[in-house]
Order: C-alpha cells, then structure tokens, then sequence
C-alpha cells in the first residue's frame, strides 16, 4: 500500500494529488520509499509564483485556474494512427498513451534494453537504478508530484561498449480532455556506449491536458548520447518537463529541445558534468503564437574540470507570445579549464510579442572560459526586400526567413525523416502565426 | 544594340524621391529600349543606386513625383514581387546572406514563383538542377555553391556571380545591376560580364549602375549617362565614358547641377 501522508499544505497541489493515494503499490521497496518521500516533499511546497526567481517571467495562472483529472483507462491506439509521428530510422519505439504503456511488435536494437518499467523483469529493474536519482525534487514541485505518482517509465538501457544501430523513439500521445500525466523517462548509457533517444509529445485528440514529464539520463565514461525532445502538444495543453542529465568522463551529451506547442511549456534541462573531459552541446528552439507561453529554464553544471558545453537556444514569437530563456551556467570551485559558450538568439514577428532572456554564469573557478551572448531582434528588412525582388510575396518572404531562423537547430536532427517532418512544422508553423 | 522601332521597356519621367526624408532623385528622365545597354555613371552620391533600389521597390525609398512605365504600365502599382514577375530584375550592390536557407532551395523557389506568376511551368528539384548546373557553367560556378546558405561566407565576386545567376533563370525583360563591377578581380569581371552578355538580346535590355569605366570595357553600352545632384545631367555613347575615365566628373559636375551630398 502506498504511504498516506498529510494532507498536502497547498490546496491545488492537494487537488493535483488526486489519483495518488490509488496507485498500484510500486515494484520495488526503492521506488516505493522514493515515492513516499516525493509526496512528502508535494505536501511541504507551494504552486510557484511570479515572486519566486526561477518563475518569476511565467505566471502559471492560466495552469492554475484549470481542474485536472487523473487519466482514465487509454484507448488502444491502432499502429496506423501513429504512423504520421513515426520516423522511418526509429526503429524501435515506445508508446505510452495517456501515461499508459501500450506494447507494440517489433524489437530493440541488438544488445539494447527498450522496455516500460511495467514490463521490465526483476533484473532490468536492478539496470535501471538510477532512476529517481538524477532528478531532483526537494524545491522543484513538478518534478516532486511526478516522482510521487511514479508507476511506469521507458527504460533505454545501453551495456558498455554498445553502439545501438538506430535511435529509439519515445512516443508520448494525448488523447483526452483535461488530464494530468506523469511521463517519466530513464536512458542509462554505459561506459562507451552510444544511442540516439528521441522524446516526443503529441496530441492525438487529447485536448487541455497537462503533460509533467522528467526525463533521466546516466551517461558513463566515453559514452554518447544524442537526445531529441519534441514538443507538440495540443494548442491548449500544459506541458512541465525535466530533464536531468548527468555526463560522466569524455562523455558526450547532444540535446536538441524543440518546443512548438502547448499554452503553456516549461522546459528544465539540468546537465552536469560530473567527469573530466565531459561534454555536453544543447541546442533549443521555440517556436510560439498565439498567446502561447514557452520556458526554458537550463542549468549546466560544471563540477569538474576540463569540461566543455555549448548552448544555442533560439526562439521565434509571434502574436502575444511569450518565451522565456534562463541560461543558468554553474562552475564550481576548481573546475579549472571549463571552457563554456552560450548563445541565445530570439525573433520577435509582431509587436506584441515578447521574450525574456537571461544569462546567469556562476562561475567559482578562476581558469575558465565562460562566453556568452544574446539578441532580441526582428525580421531584417534588407532580406526581406532582397527575397521580393526575387518574386516572393511578403507572407513568402517572411515566412522564408523565419524558417531559415530556426533551421540552425532543426539541422541538428540526424534522422532525415524527422528532420523533414519538423522542417515541416516550422513553416506550417511560421505561416500560422 | 540600337534598333530600329524597338519597343519602349522603360519610361521614367520627372523622378523625384526621397529616402529618410531627405530628397535623392530630383527629376530624371530616362527611356530604355528593347536591345539597349544603359549604363548610368556619376560620382558618389549622385542618386544611381536609389534609383535601381526605388525602382525594385525597396520600401525605404519614396516616391515623391513622376512616372515610371514599364512596359505601358505603372510600375509604381506594383509590389517588389510583382516587378521581379512582370520581368524587372535588380542585381544588388550588396547581396543579403541568408543563412539556412539553401540557395537551391532559394534559386528554385524565385524561378518557380517567378514563371508562374508569368503563367509558365513550375520545375521539380529534378529538372531545375539541370537547368541551374547549365546556367552556372556560364558564370564558371562550382556546383557547391547549391549547397551552401544562400551568399553566406561567399566572396564579393562569389555573390555577385550568384547575382547574375538569378538574372540568368529569372530571364527578366529589364536587368538593372547596381554596381556589379564593384569588388570584383579582372578575371571574375569577366566571367561576370560575358554570362551577361550571353543574355542579352534583341528583347530586353540592361541598365548598369556604376562607378567605373571598367565594367564598360567588357559590356559595352549604347548610351552612357551621367548622373549628378539626382538627375542625368549628360548622355553620350560609349567614348562618354572613355572621357570620364580620362577627365573625370568636374568637367560635367561643374556645369550647374546641384551638388549632392548624400552617399
């Protein structure tokens, strides 16, 4: 049975509990101990505010005047409603329907775990031991209420020394009205091993739904991971995400965040490098109308010396939206040789636009190389004339460049198929706006 | 070349206009003919680049009196897009980089929209890439360069190639090149000047924009004009220019125009 616990101090935290105290009692005594501790932690915090420094550009009001429900038993989905998500170099993929894993034919790469938490055997289950440990949850509220109602995750388990032949593709599909969901992913890459992950959010029906998702990735010595977060939510759902990552030496993490749909998103992505000679390049791009709100809110955590980390975050806003970028940059005493860049590039397509961005270098050690930079600009009316002399209209021209804003980061995507489908997004999503 | 009863493609009168208010074109008057090189010559500030940015329709020009017909009709009631279909053509003194997009993708894209906004075939990727390799061997162009973003990282020679290239699949009735000389090594102005010439005929006409004689020694004009204080002050045939290169423009300049001050 699963631990009651006080009633939670914060009424609409009470409220987003609901469901909690049904859980099926977790597999193993470490997940139902780390369960317990995360309601523990849901009912000692508050609902952020703008007053609070990490939430301070977001107000979560039009989250917090919506009532959600847990989800009710998931329709099977039939393979062919999925296909339109489906990159043809993803071989392997995961679904999980309103939190709800649902299995499908076909297999894993070879000598690669791909596997729901609810279907792992006891000794894949020991495998994936680090989950629950590199997301934090003693301050941050969303992933803690993720952590308390932990009952399923995908599992993406690489043995040393194995390259996995093609990426792995996470499908997360909404399909009702009004629910909250928990999704939680765990990737543990070990020594030397290499996998592509992708992590994607898409609506199939689900309408004013809230997405609370964490993502968990281990990576060990030498090894590589490329990960792939894309966000198409329904225009009117609520999607929360961390994605806690830890590098380990000479390591590699690649991460690509797209953000394109949602009222209202949050990303936090918290990468630390834990061992020498670790890297780490994150890319993001939000792309928002609308009264669309999109946040991200990074942290890179530089415990060691002689890392390295690169981050370009670009985001494009039109109508009355709103994007927010926090580039948190942490070097920590005697990490010595860290050598840090950071870019943040924001196009503003309409006057009502707006965007918040910040850099914020903590930096303790004296030998480092911390760069950073940002603009706010708008389209340039020297392109724009230049492609209307070329025959394009102004919608044309306009969407063109804005396209060509964003393609920095969609170029990144190593599966054409993927590349092409999201290249497709852009503009569809450029003209919309 | 000069013909007889060739057709009017451009019929400027009494221009006058004006760029962050400050008034640049101050009454020129200019015909251009079917079969006819222009060029338009005059000291910095004259007024000859915003007259072929005004006349493309940059919108940080202003017209502030006269006419320009184009083919009979009133190009001034047109948008940018709508001249570059109707087969006006401006090669820029300063191409735009464009990072991201790929000048295929960007070359493809204008050709298309400009021949069906002339009610002509639309190509497939396919096709057009044998049209773009055939028209680039005439401009002696490395086929990367439909690789790369559209002029980014591209010599100044690089972009004006890519100039002409345009003006070589948008087939435009009336080309006018804003200084395309400028910047530009002896062998790449030949290369330049030969995939222009290549494209002239007896149906449309190229008005070039420039500084120097040097660009005339390789496409060489029926009238040379000089421009001075915001009008053409004086029209002469190819020696014109011969004489501006040896004399300079103090000669012309003196006689009573208006002293610009704008660059």
């Amino acid at each position: 049975m699963t631990t009651v616990a006080a009633p939670a101090a914060h009424p609409y935290l009470q409220h987003l509990l609901e469901g909690q105290s049904g859980l099926a009692a977790a597999p193993t005594d470490a997940l139902k101990a780390l369960r317990a501790h995360a309601l523990e932690r849901v009912s000692a915090l508050t609902v952020p505010t703008l007053r609070d420094e990490d939430w301070r550009f977001t107000d979560l009001a039009p989250f917090t005047q919506k009532r959600f429900q847990p989800a009710a038993p998931a329709p099977v989905l039939d393979a062919r409603a999925l296909k339109a998500f489906a990159p043809a170099e993803a071989l392997t993929r995961l679904v999980f329907v309103d939190g709800t894993f649902q299995p499908e034919a076909g297999g894993a790469p070879s000598g690669v775990t791909v596997t729901a938490l609810s279907s792992a055997d006891a000794a894949t289950r020991a495998r994936a031991a680090a989950l629950g440990t590199l997301a934090g949850f003693e301050h941050q509220v969303f992933p803690a209420l993720n952590t308390a109602f932990l009952r399923e995750a995908a599992l993406v388990l690489v043995p040393r020394g194995v390259a996995a032949a093609q990426p792995v593709h996470l499908l997360f599909v909404s399909t009702q009205a009004g629910v909250a969901v928990h999704p939680r992913v765990l990737v543990v890459a070990e020594a030397g091993a290499a996998v592509t992950v992708i992590e994607d959010y898409v609506a199939l029906g689900g309408t004013g739904y809230c997405n609370n998702a964490v993502t968990e990735i281990a990576l060990g010595d030498d090894a590589q991971v490329k990960h792939y977060k894309i966000q198409r939510e329904a225009p009117d759902a609520f999607h929360f995400a961390t994605t806690a990552v830890l590098v380990g030496r000479n390591a590699r993490y690649e991460g690509t965040a797209l953000s394109f749909g949602a009222r209202l998103s949050r990303h936090d992505p918290l990468v630390t490098i834990a061992g020498e000679g670790a890297a780490c390049d994150l890319a993001g791009l939000a792309l928002i109308g609308n009264r669309q709100v999109a946040d991200t809110h990074s942290t890179i955590d530089h415990a060691v010396p002689h890392g390295e980390s690169r981050q370009l975050h670009k985001t494009i806003v039109a109508g009355g939206a709103h994007a927010v970028f926090n580039g948190r940059i942490v070097v920590r005493p005697g990490a010595q040789l860290t050598n840090s860049g950071q870019q943040s590039r924001n196009l503003l397509l309409s006057g009502k636009a707006r965007v918040d961005a910040k850099p914020q270098l903590e930096i303790f050690a004296d030998d480092v190389k911390c760069a950073h930079g940002a603009t706010v600009g708008q389209l340039d009316a020297d392109e724009l004339f230049y492609l209307r002399s070329r025959g394009l209209d102004e919608v044309a021209a306009r969407n063109l460049l804005t396209y060509a804003f964003g393609a920095e980061v969609v170029e990144r995507i190593a599966l054409p198929s993927l590349k092409q489908q999201l290249a497709q997004l852009v503009l569809a999503g450029t003209s919309g706006k | 070349m000069i013909l007889q009863d060739a057709k009017t493609l451009l019929e400027v009168k009494g221009l006058h206009a004006s760029v962050n208010g400050r008034e640049i074109l101050k009454g020129l008057d200019l015909t251009v003919r079917a079969g006819e090189v222009h060029a338009i010559m005059g000291p910095n500030g004259s007024g000859k680049s915003t007259f072929a940015k005004l006349l493309a329709g940059h919108p940080a020009y202003e017209l502030i009196a006269g006419t320009v017909q184009f083919e009979g009709s009133d190009l001034f009631a047109l948008t940018p897009d709508a001249r570059a279909k109707a087969g006006l053509f401006l090669g820029f003194q300063y191409p735009v980089e464009i990072p991201g997009v790929a000048n295929s993708q960007f070359l493809r894209l204008a050709y298309n929209t400009v021949m069906a906004g002339r009610g002509k075939d639309e190509l497939d990727p396919l096709e057009f890439d044998d049209l773009v390799r055939e028209r680039m061997k005439l401009l002696e162009m490395n086929p990367n360069f439909l690789d790369r973003s559209v002029n980014e990282g591209f010599s100044g020679g690089e972009k004006k190639r890519n100039e002409i290239l345009q003006m070589a699949l948008l087939e435009p009735t009336v080309a006018l090149l804003d200084e395309t000389d400028s910047g530009l090594d002896i062998d790449a102005l030949r290369i330049v000047a030969q995939g222009v010439n290549s494209l002239l005929n007896k149906d449309n006409a190229v008005v070039l924009v420039t500084h120097y004689q040097r660009l005339l020694n390789y496409i060489v004009p029926d009238y040379v004009h000089v421009m001075e204080g915001g009008r053409i002050v004086k029209t002469g045939d190819r020696s014109l220019a011969l004489e501006l290169e040896s004399r300079g423009y103090d000669w012309i300049v003196g006689a009573g125009a208006d002293k610009a001050v704008t660059a």
